[in-house]
This record gives structure tokens, C-alpha cells and sequence, in this order.
């Protein structure tokens, strides 16, 4: 009868106990003991004097595995700075991670530092094949992707990541696109027309004039370019940069557009467009490999020649 | 009254626009936003006079902020 009691005892304390650990993140009104805190809870849990400790060559614990032999570790500096204490300064922050048990690329290793080792890590990331443009920072020392950048797999060296140069940083790895993203509306990145198509239906271009487009339209916009260029760093608020240079020459380009001298006029100052002096860091750094100078190039020729 | 340096008057000065920015709301919220505009500058009373960085971020956030709550769509605010 003792044993029954007891058992039932058992059977209404976990109840009782049971849904107020687990059902924490689904509080409800009528559950009172839901939002107590975990150390509450843990003190109504009292131990059971018939329940002995299994000792520790009983239980499945598995055991922390130890660092293989051939652990390929190298070491990360991430650049880390928090809105919330602005009067804080930046500063690096030292990772370490095993290579073989990371994927190949930065974005990989920065990911894997988020899950495991640091969630408070902040970067952006979507596509992670190089098409979206969202991870674009600085990595040992030159703009790219991170999705497209291999992690160096000389341990012996460290790597040190950045967010994107002379950008404001909204925390971490986080630029402020802002800016950029209003250059990049001031060229007016569509089509402008105001004839209708001779047969009423698409706009058509020939082959020849769709092949002016390619090494434009794959811009995917990540801003690595217009970040490298130091013309672009000091007259952020004048120059409009190469990747928007090489989106305005896109629409410039393209042989539906009406409007190709209206967008000529509008860069056709000291300030848009001649900021430029071909330091070609741009070329250099486009992750796409564009080549954004010759772009750049190309609207100064038309300029020139109209 | 002292002279104000120029990060002073710009901080007065976004300060004034985010009152202006108040009137144009509705009229029953406007204390709403008011409440918060004042909160967001009390939040960081004590940063140093000299500590220039963190009141040139901070002048940049407000005016983003600023910015987006200035939209005619959002009528009230409430924390």
C-alpha cells in the first residue's frame, strides 16, 4: 500500500512539475506555474529519498569527444562592435574553429561560430551561393563574399574579418546600405519609355544589343566595389561609385531605353562620374568578376563623343 | 546661455525637428510620440560630453529613426 502511495505521490508531482519546465515557452493564462522562473522551479523539485543516484558507468552520458589528433584549428578575428552600448568601442573578437569539421567557405566558418559558439554574432547572409550579395565584408584584407571566399586552410595563419570599409556599421558585420541604396534609385534602374512597341507586344532587342548588356546585368549589388575605391571614401556623398556607375551604364546601355540622354546629363558633373580616376580597385575586388572601371570607362566615352 | 558647439546644435536641432514632427500626427497621439521622441534623448543623457563617436552615431539613428516614424502611415506609438 506504502509502494502505491508513494507512486502516486510520484505520478502527481510530475504533473505538477513537468509542464511547468517544458511548457515554458508556450505560457498560457491558466498555467500560474509557466512563468516561473527555472531557479523556482528547481526548488519545488524535491528529491526523492527511494531514488538513488544511477552511478555514472549506468548512464548514457555520452562523452565529450576529445580534439582529434589531425584537428586542422585556425583562428578568426571578427570584428565586433554593439548599438546597444554606443559609447563602447569596437573591437576584434578571436574564434577558433576545427577545418575539418567546417565547410569550406568563410560563411561556413562564420555560421558555425554563430550556432556553436557565439549567437550573439551578427552578419548578413541569404543565399549563400553568391547571388544575392547579402555577406559581402571584409575579408583579410579584401572586399568579397563571404559565401564565395575559401577559408585559407593555412592554419598557420589567422584570419580577419571586417565589415564592409568606410561604411557605417550598424552592429557587427552590419553596414548601413542606406546611402548606397539611394544612389543607386537616383540613376532610376529601370526602363524608361514612352513608345509603345511597334507590334504592340514586348520590347524586343537584337542579339547584338543584348550582348551590350552582359558583364552589367550580373551586378548582384553587394557594394564590395564602391567600398574598395577610395575616390568613393572620400566623396561618399557626391560620388556615386562604380556599382552604381555600372548600373547607370547598364540602362545606358540598353538599346529599349528612350531616356540615354537624360541619363548622361544627370552624371554629367565634377561629382557623379569623374570622381573616377581608374584606380581600378574595383575590377580588382568585384567578387562577380565584372569590371566595373570599364563600365565606368565606357559612359565617360559616350560622354565624351555626344 | 553658453555657446553651443556645433554637435550641440545639431542635437538641438533634431530635437526640435522631432517635436515639429510630432504636430503633424494625429491629434489624439501626438502625447504618444512625443513621450517617445523625449524618452529616446533622456535614454542617453550621460554620454560624455567629449565623446564625439557616440554622439555622431547617436545623431545618425535619430535621424533614421526620424525618418521612418515620420511616415504618415504610423499613427501611433506605443511601447
Amino acid at each position: 500500500m506504502a509502494c502505491t502511495r508513494t507512486l502516486a505521490r510520484l505520478a502527481t508531482r510530475r504533473t505538477v512539475v513537468r509542464p511547468a519546465v517544458f511548457s515554458r515557452g508556450f505560457a498560457s493564462v491558466t498555467d500560474t506555474h509557466a512563468r516561473d522562473p527555472l531557479s523556482k522551479v528547481g526548488e519545488k523539485i524535491v528529491p526523492d529519498a527511494e531514488r538513488k543516484p544511477i552511478p555514472e558507468s549506468k548512464t548514457s552520458t555520452v562523452q565529450e569527444p576529445d580534439p582529434s589528433k589531425d584537428a586542422k584549428t585556425k583562428t578568426f578575428h571578427i570584428y565586433r562592435w554593439n548599438p546597444d552600448e554606443p559609447s563602447s568601442k569596437p573591437q576584434m573578437q578571436t574564434y577558433t574553429l576545427d577545418l575539418n569539421k567546417t565547410g569550406p567557405m568563410m560563411l561556413d566558418a562564420l555560421i558555425r561560430i554563430k550556432n556553436e559558439v557565439d549567437p550573439t554574432l551578427t552578419f548578413r547572409r541569404s543565399c549563400r551561393e553568391g547571388i544575392c550579395g547579402s555577406c559581402a565584408m571584409n575579408i583579410d584584407g579584401v572586399n568579397t563574399l563571404a559565401c564565395l571566399c575559401r577559408i585559407p586552410t593555412d592554419t598557420a595563419k589567422e584570419s580577419r574579418i571586417y565589415p564592409l570599409p568606410h561604411m557605417y556599421v550598424v552592429k557587427d558585420l552590419v553596414p548601413d546600405m542606406t546611402l548606397f541604396y539611394k544612389q543607386y534609385r537616383s540613376v532610376k534602374p529601370y526602363l524608361q519609355r514612352s513608345t509603345a512597341a511597334p507590334d504592340g507586344r514586348e520590347f524586343r532587342q537584337s542579339k547584338e544589343d543584348r550582348k551590350k548588356l552582359d558583364g552589367l546585368y550580373e551586378c548582384i549589388l553587394c557594394a564590395c566595389c564602391s567600398t574598395s575605391c577610395p575616390s568613393y571614401w572620400w566623396n561618399q556623398e557626391e560620388y556615386l561609385g562604380p556599382a552604381v556607375l555600372l548600373q547607370s551604364y547598364r540602362w545606358i546601355a540598353d538599346s529599349r531605353d528612350e531616356k540615354k540622354a537624360e541619363r548622361q546629363d544627370a552624371l554629367n558633373n565634377s561629382m557623379s562620374l569623374y570622381r573616377c580616376h581608374t584606380i581600378l580597385n574595383c575590377s580588382r575586388t568585384c567578387p562577380k568578376g565584372l569590371n566595373p572601371a570599364l563600365a565606368i570607362a565606357e559612359i565617360k566615352k559616350s560622354m565624351a563623343f555626344t | 546661455m553658453a555657446r553651443l558647439s556645433g554637435l550641440q546644435k545639431d542635437v538641438l536641432s533634431l530635437y526640435r525637428q522631432c517635436l515639429r514632427a510630432v504636430k503633424l500626427k494625429p491629434n489624439d497621439t501626438q502625447s504618444h510620440f512625443r513621450d517617445f521622441a523625449r524618452s529616446e534623448f533622456h535614454k542617453h543623457r550621460d554620454v560624455g560630453k567629449k565623446d564625439f563617436g557616440t554622439i555622431e552615431y547617436l545623431l545618425r539613428r535619430g535621424r533614421n529613426q526620424l525618418e521612418s516614424y515620420s511616415d504618415s502611415g504610423i499613427r501611433d506609438i506605443r511601447r
